[in-house]
């Protein structure tokens, strides 16, 4: 039998905020254990949450940029249960009112377009962390990350593939880093996702038993942890058995998914809405204000990029990956009005200088307008592009200004025809042998002529200029 | 006189005009303390008698630089045991946090401490506030000074016995059902629970969110009023304090008549259960109510007989949720020898909780369960708005509700204990105006036979505290009930 895997994702993002949701303590990653904490975020006796604001703008900019209905009276509730990292015993976060409600986002998979439906999105606290040594007996909690803002995003099931979902999570994080919500870093868990799947036969309409799959923390992960369970439940039903509802958890080092827990391990978490919160109230100014704090998004500057720029989807891509990259691109373009090329040297260059300093385009020690110059430089002729490529490295860790470095360098090219027909009668002179053979029809030898012009300029010949020199003196 | 029999009103005057010593008035306490609390067992914890002393002595030899006093300044308090006061132990009357000692003070702490007052100490309360006995105290119960085979009522009964036998002048009490308005009735004081939002509820160790209020317990109508001007107030702490003005309440506590105040009678506060004795000091009440201006007006809260199953379903599961984080992790008592977290878990609050509190647990976490938390939670909720809406329709045409605090005057110790509904019920009177969040006060209003007070209740619109003092101050004037007060035999 052929199956359909169906697909639904859930994604814990963490807001960028300055501090926790319900208190002041910072919210600092890798700093040492409980240092970070208060009595509000300790869950000490007595002590109550405070929302903080920019959390909820944050999750407001995201719903909209979702195309999300925002809930104007939201809600947060109590989820009950325990675990040493919770420290009240309970999480606060949203059920049944949460901060944005139906929306969808569309992704680009081999080509074509998609729309993935959104179907909530809420805020809620983060929990600490258990700490346990290999050996001892004992375990530690650490309540650093306790209250940090989390906005976990969840879809319809309207995932069909591994790469779908590969698609919806890269989108998605492109978006978040846009909205400067989120810093995407799923290593450092500020971006985590949990897909659930299920399997059903080709053409049918009735859901299959969904698994849920924890402990992905990259993007090969999500992908190599669905491939399995896909295969692993069609295994399951051609040999005539039923799919468990279970959470599952992904083994990296196995390449294999394990049971965590089953249904019947299932919480009640008797949520109940927050005595200690009041409704969170959306006015229309402040959602108004909001949306014009939206950056154009990834999907719709691919686009502008393709039609303004007539670059191809593959540029426009690379250099809409990241919100930096393409504010860099089009800066330089402002100011050097030649899309392709500057797209070559961003998506070339640039990139590559980048990656080996691990620096984001806004912190490049080489400003758009220092690469826009260089471009000129190239362009004028003033240097060649040889040279230029050689510079470059120099040029991106110092920031200098090139048409100084070429100066300083003596790699100013020499276009001037009075100094060029010197070289060039010199040239033609000394290799009177491959004149005679260029004369008699072999015009390949104009090649060896250029290099040889080349080679007497040291290089700073403008090498079209000596092609046409050349090309003239020897016209019969 | 002595100085533990004055009021807070005159001990300030004396404090003020240079009279008295703080150095005096802390020595004054001390001694009584150590003569009347072996038999009333009002404080879990005192304040080291070193402590105190130096304390006074820092505001006697800070009081010329300052040139001015606050108004509970040198003022000898109680403060109930389920307030965090940073570097005193506050126990809530558990064993849960029988060592606990807060790194942090409650904002009413940090609104008192500011006005350099005399903390005496932490005044004992039925386990987590859950009680209306002080039975329910991990630490024993606290005795009332009128009769001491007697309870104080609860939950704030150490704060109120406290304030009856002149261990304080007055005390910090707090109200989720009834907490501070039904041991002040018992011990023969005034006990004022404000509008719910009017008192930052930060420290305050939370039972059930949506209704717990800090209030004081006091001596007359006037030293409530000026313990009620130190607490009232914004705190950005507390997402549920009311950003709302305030007047001085004190000016409330000044007009001998309450002409042109409409005072409701509602019919649900005098039926059957009511203790006849009870009735008849209520109906006299009603009488010298009248006679002071007021017009009385029957009416009728028909959600009444409502109240007591709905408050015991919000509270409880409120209740559950709150006291989830003591699970022996992080502070609190910790069960010795666990094999592996859930035998932690579980023996920490087996052992750490008493039997009421467990019982409420369990009650709280079954009506959010799933599958019945729609027959239970969520259907408390409407009829708490039930509740909520009887009285803006009531106070539509009163200004005030008069009604009886508890159905009988203090109950004997061991009475109730193995009878919770009967010990709920002790409630009845007092939980509506809690779920409504209404303010309401309790005052003296006479003895019974045996010699034990009975408090009257006045009910207020939400935020008009000032109507509720000031009609609560004229009934005051026109009778004598103050003047009564309890002997302490040996």
């Amino acid at each position: 039998m052929t199956y359909e895997p169906v697909i639904g994702v859930e994604v814990h993002a963490q807001l960028q905020t300055q501090t926790k949701l319900f208190c002041s303590c910072p919210t600092s990653f890798g700093l040492p254990p409980n240092t970070q904490v208060c009595p509000v975020c300790l869950g000490l006796p007595g002590s109550l949450p405070v929302l903080n604001q920019r959390a909820v703008e944050m999750a407001v900019r995201t719903g909209l940029a979702l195309h999300c209905e925002l809930t104007l009276t939201n809600q947060f509730s109590r989820k009950n249960y325990f675990y040493p990292d919770l420290p009240k015993g309970y999480q606060i976060s949203q059920y049944d009112l949460p901060i944005c409600g139906p929306g969808w986002l569309e992704i680009s998979v081999n080509g074509k377009r998609k729309r993935v439906r959104i179907m909530r999105a809420h805020l809620e606290e983060d929990a600490g962390k258990n700490v346990h040594e290999e050996g001892a007996d004992d375990s530690h909690v650490d309540l650093n990350r306790a209250g940090t803002p989390l906005l976990e995003i969840v879809t319809e099931p309207d995932l069909y593939s591994s790469d779908e979902v590969d698609a919806y999570l890269k989108t998605l994080r492109d978006l978040l880093v846009y909205l400067d919500v989120c810093d995407g870093n799923m290593e450092q868990g500020s971006f985590r996702c949990e897909p659930n799947v299920s399997i059903r036969p080709k053409g049918h309409e009735a859901l299959g038993t969904k698994v849920e799959l924890k402990n992905i923390n990259s993007f090969r992960y999500a992908k190599d942890a669905l491939e399995y369970e896909i295969s692993r439940q069609t295994e399951v039903l051609d040999e005539g058995g039923v799919v468990q509802q279970e959470t599952r958890l992904w083994n990296v080092n196995k390449g294999q998914t394990a049971v965590m827990r089953s249904k019947e391990g299932a919480h009640d978490y008797r949520y109940f809405p927050d005595p200690d919160l009041l409704p969170v109230i959306l006015d229309s100014e402040l959602i108004e204000e909001l949306e014009h704090t939206i950056p154009e998004l990834p999907s719709v500057r691919l686009q502008r990029f393709m039609q303004d720029y007539r670059l191809s989807e593959y540029d426009a891509a690379i250099l809409t990956d990241s919100k930096g990259l393409a504010d860099y691109f089009e800066c330089c373009v402002k100011l050097f009005p030649h899309p392709k090329t500057v797209s070559n040297w961003v998506t070339g260059e640039l990139i590559r200088e980048l990656n080996t300093s691990d620096t984001s385009p806004a912190d490049a020690p080489m400003s758009p307008q220092r690469l826009a110059e260089l471009l000129q430089l190239v362009d004028s002729g003033t240097v060649s592009l040889k040279a230029a490529r050689e510079l470059f490295s120099e040029l991106y860790a110092t920031g200098m200004s090139a048409e100084q470095l070429v100066k300083e360098k003596g790699l100013v090219q020499v276009s001037d025809e009075g100094q060029l027909g010197v070289i060039v009668d010199e040239v033609l002179v000394a290799h009177s042998a491959q004149v005679e053979q260029y004369h008699g029809g072999k015009e390949a030898v104009l090649g060896f002529l250029v290099g040889q012009v080349m080679k007497a300029s040291k290089g700073k010949a403008n090498p079209g200029k000596v092609n046409e020199l050349l090309k003239r003196s020897l016209a019969p | 006189m002595a100085l533990f029999k004055l009021t807070l009103q005159e001990l300030q005057d004396k404090f003020t005009s240079g009279e008295i010593t703080a150095g005096e008035i802390a020595r004054a306490y001390l001694l009584r303390i150590s003569q009347v609390e072996p038999k009333i067992k009002a404080y879990i914890s005192l304040t080291p008698r070193e402590e105190l002393l130096a304390h006074a002595q820092e505001i006697d030899d800070g009081l010329k630089a300052w040139r001015k006093t606050e108004p509970l300044m040198a003022m000898p308090l109680g403060i109930k045991d389920n307030i965090c006061t940073k570097g005193m132990r506050t126990t809530c009357g558990s064993r849960m946090l029988e060592h606990f000692v807060p790194p942090y003070d409650a904002t009413v702490m940090t609104k008192f401490n500011a006005q350099k007052p005399l903390i005496l100490g932490k005044t004992n309360l039925d386990e987590f506030a859950m009680g209306s006995s002080t039975e329910h105290s991990a630490f024993g119960p606290s005795r009332n000074p009128w009769n001491q085979q007697h309870i104080p009522g609860g939950s704030s009964g150490g704060s109120a016995a406290a304030v009856a036998a002149d261990q304080c002048v007055a005390a910090l009490g707090s109200d989720t059902g009834g907490s501070i308005r039904q041991p002040a009735a018992c011990c023969g004081v005034v006990g004022f629970k404000p509008t719910y939002g009017r008192v930052s509820r930060y420290g305050l160790v939370a039972f059930a969110s949506s209704l717990d209020q800090i209030g004081p317990i006091t001596k007359t109508v006037t030293d409530a009023a000026i313990m009620f001007n130190a607490l009232v107030g914004y705190d950005p702490l507390d997402s549920t304090s009311a950003k709302r003005d305030f007047p001085d309440y004190t000016k409330s506590a000044k007009k001998k008549d309450i002409k042109k105040l409409v005072v409701g009678v509602p019919q649900e506060y005098f039926t059957e259960g009511l203790d006849p004795e009870v009735a008849e000091k209520i109906q006299d009440a009603i009488q010298v109510l009248e006679g002071m201006g007021g017009k009385i007006q029957e009416v009728t809260l028909p959600s009444t007989e409502r109240a007591i199953a709905t408050y015991y379903l919000i509270a409880t599961a409120e209740a559950s949720s709150n006291l989830a984080r003591y699970d022996g992790v992080k502070y609190g008592f910790r069960a010795k020898e666990s094999k592996e977290l859930a035998e932690m878990y579980h023996s920490s609050r087996s052992q750490g909780f008493g039997p009421e509190v467990k019982r409420r647990i369990m009650l709280g976490t079954y009506a959010l369960s799933a599958g019945y938390y729609d027959a239970y939670y969520a259907k408390a909720q409407a009829v708490r708005t039930m509740i909520q809406r009887d009285f803006d329709a009531v106070f539509q045409e009163v200004d005030l509700l008069v009604s009886p605090v508890m159905p009988s005057p203090a109950f004997r110790l061991g009475e109730r204990l193995e009878d919770p509904l009967q010990m709920y019920l002790s409630d009845i009177y007092t939980i509506p105006a809690s779920l409504a969040g209404l303010p309401a006060i309790s005052l003296p209003c006479g003895l019974s036979a045996k010699g034990l007070p009975i408090g009257l209740q006045l009910m207020g619109r939400p935020f008009e505290e000032n109507i509720v003092l000031r009609a609560a101050y004229a009934y005051e004037q026109a009778t004598n009930w103050r003047s009564k007060r309890p002997t302490i035999r040996s």
